[in-house]
């Protein structure tokens, strides 16, 4: 065996502790996990199946760390993955697989298998098997702050831009602030309205808050490629950037996954405990909605709400975004199946940066798109700029019809200004 | 010494040693393991997000039913014949009782006909499933395949066992399920202990986030 395969079973196994153990010896194959995964869903091939998924990283832990480990490897039932094969893995564990946590929900053993997903994604890019692609942006994270190349220089050329443009306070760089707000780059890049919207409600709202070119952007690819120190990393610049305007919250912009890294694993990686709390903008919405902080005017359209999965059945915070939209959006209806059961996008854990997994995700579309037409819904908001990308892509793509966008900024969008 | 001798003799002391060993080094072997730190302010009770996990993942929730009906129906077929069988047939219940003294009424003849009935039923039904969905046939291994076997063999030899016609027969029962007792502890059979452990993990992480999926 290769010493890049021997490098990545040592890596995985040392990461396996009591939790992923039960988890790697509890799956019955029973194949259940198949019917939530969509990629299964969208092209039936038995190889998406989350279980298989994980099959050589089962093996692996079976021939190493396993109790009985040593009598397998003694009697020769261990065989553990080649490089060769953990190449070809790499379509089963980055391309397809948006860690969404859905198949957890039919597992009839409760694997955590979007986890155990994370920990095999970790030892291959720490060896730097993985989608060149993804590594890239992860690494471009590091180097100039932002998966996109949002510099801080740009970052601040961009606010600039973006308070002329649309007459809005924009508050960088205060030297104090009770809470900070950071970005996606893709909002930056692409949806720059909704760093618009973020400030006009937070202001609306009266709120003493601040971007910080210390630490702005949430999004962390670090997580997703499995380049855990790129996590921390980034992690690490939030932090600092809270602590230096001695900001005592944090809200994460609209990206899923980014909520889940700070929230649910940023302590972790930093180590100690948070200095702050963190909020995703969906879930501060509501607190000032419920504060009465947050005066809307009514809307009436076909809206419908695509739950991302690392905000609701990963994060906890489904109701959230629904506590917005309620009694404010009088034409809402909700999709089916929803809020925690929800389909994923598809371009979720960092799939919408793979290039080579484009067609598959597009196929996931199709899910979103009968799932929308369903509802009757004209439009679709989400709460994650990555998912957003991934659904106008699927748009563009298939020439739909119906409107996607944001809920932060159809709340801007409705406030009644004083 | 007679062939009923040995298995029921020096057969069984291994086996059930191996057996019991076995588990309990396993389940030791796991809980063993560096359990992740988790400083995460938490939304809920962890311990209960666990506890619920447990309860929960005994049924299909979150609109699945209709996909997974028939791994469901036919899993819980298997699994409970296979514990009516175990625990209440009535030798079973004169071998526990004569081991353990513990003693408890037995099912009629005719509740032990109908609880091998729905066990195997179940039993060839998940396998028949693992041969032929492309999903189980892609995913299963030689592993699945020996368990079932082996649980399909013990439980067709205590049907022929039933009658008490030979000692013959009793012994090959006896012998069957100690085999399926030395392989169990090296197998995927461990589920039948470790999936309460792998669901309050999972229920305890995703609890303290606030949704138990």
């Amino acid at each position: 065996m290769s010493n890049v395969a021997t490098q990545v079973i040592d890596h995985f196994v040392s990461q396996v502790g009591a939790q992923a153990a039960t988890w790697l010896q509890s799956c019955v194959h029973c194949g259940e996990c198949a019917e939530a995964c969509h990629f299964y869903e969208v092209t039936k091939d038995p190889r998406y199946t989350p279980a298989w998924k994980l099959e050589p990283f089962a093996r692996a832990y079976r021939a190493r760390k396993a109790p009985f480990a040593g009598v397998r490897r003694a009697l020769g039932l261990a065989k553990e993955p080649d490089e060769a094969e953990l190449n070809e893995w790499q379509e089963l564990i980055y391309d397809s697989c948006t860690m969404c946590g859905r198949c957890t929900m039919v597992c009839p053993m409760g694997i955590d298998i979007a986890s155990l997903v994370g920990l095999a994604r970790k030892s291959m890019a720490a060896n730097g098997i993985g989608p060149e692609d993804l590594f890239a942006v992860a690494e471009k994270s590091r180097e100039v702050g932002s998966p996109l190349g949002v510099t801080p220089e740009k970052m601040e050329e961009r606010i600039d831009w973006l308070s002329d443009e649309h007459e809005v306070d924009i508050p960088l760089n205060k030297e104090k602030a009770e809470v900070l707000l950071t970005i996606s780059s893709i909002e930056t890049m692409k949806y720059p309205q909704s760093i618009v919207a973020m400030a006009q409600v937070l202001n609306h709202a009266g709120i003493d808050w601040t971007f910080s070119t210390k630490g702005y952007e949430a999004t962390n690819f670090g997580v997703l490629s499995g380049k855990a120190d790129v996590a921390k990393v980034m992690i690490e610049r939030i932090v600092a950037a809270a602590e230096s305007v001695g900001a005592k919250t944090v809200i994460i912009p609209e990206c899923g996954h980014a909520y889940g890294a700070l929230r649910w694993t940023g302590a972790m990686m930093l180590g100690r405990p948070l200095p702050f709390e963190v909020f995703h903008i969906t879930e501060y919405l509501a607190m000032l909605k419920r504060d009465g902080k947050l005066k809307l005017k009514p809307m009436d359209d076909a809206i419908t709400y695509h739950d991302p999965c690392q905000i609701s059945r990963r994060g906890g915070a489904t109701e959230a975004a629904r506590e917005v939209l309620d009694g404010f959006a009088t034409g809402f209806r909700e999709m089916s199946p929803t809020g925690n059961a929800n389909w994923c996008c598809g371009g979720g854990g960092g799939v919408a940066a793979i290039q080579r997994a484009t067609p598959l995700r597009l196929k996931v579309f199709e899910i979103k798109m009968k799932q929308v037409e369903d509802s009757g819904a004209d439009i679709m908001v989400s709460a994650c700029a990555n998912c957003r990308q991934t659904l106008d892509g699927g748009k563009e793509h298939y020439k739909w019809d119906r409107e996607i966008g944001s809920l932060v900024e159809i709340v801007a969008d409705h406030l009644v200004k004083a | 010494m007679s062939f009923l001798e040995f298995t029921e003799g020096p057969l069984w002391y291994v086996a059930l040693v191996v057996f019991s060993v076995g588990v309990a080094w396993n389940i030791i072997g796991i809980l063993a393991m560096r359990v992740r730190g988790d400083s995460a302010v938490p939304r809920k009770s962890p311990v209960a997000g666990g506890i619920k996990a447990i309860f929960l993942h005994m049924a299909p929730h979150g609109g699945f039913f209709s996909r997974t009906a028939y791994h469901v129906i036919v899993g819980y077929l298997f699994h409970l014949g296979l514990f009516a069988l175990l625990l209440f047939g009535s030798f079973h219940v004169a071998f526990i009782k004569e081991w353990t003294g513990l003693s408890w009424t037995p099912l009629p003849r005719w509740g032990f006909i109908i609880a091998s009935e729905v066990a195997f039923a179940g039993l060839i039904l998940m396998w028949i499933r693992r041969w032929t969905d492309p999903i189980t046939r892609q995913i299963s291994d030689r592993d699945d395949h020996i368990g079932t076997g082996l649980t399909m063999l013990a439980m067709l030899t205590g049907c022929f066992a039933l009658g008490e016609a030979s000692d013959g027969l009793r012994a090959v029962h006896m012998l069957s399920v100690e085999l399926l007792m030395l392989y169990f502890p090296f197998s995927r059979l461990m589920h039948a202990f470790t999936f309460i452990f792998s669901r309050y993990f999972m229920g305890a992480a995703y609890g303290k986030r606030g949704y138990v999926p």
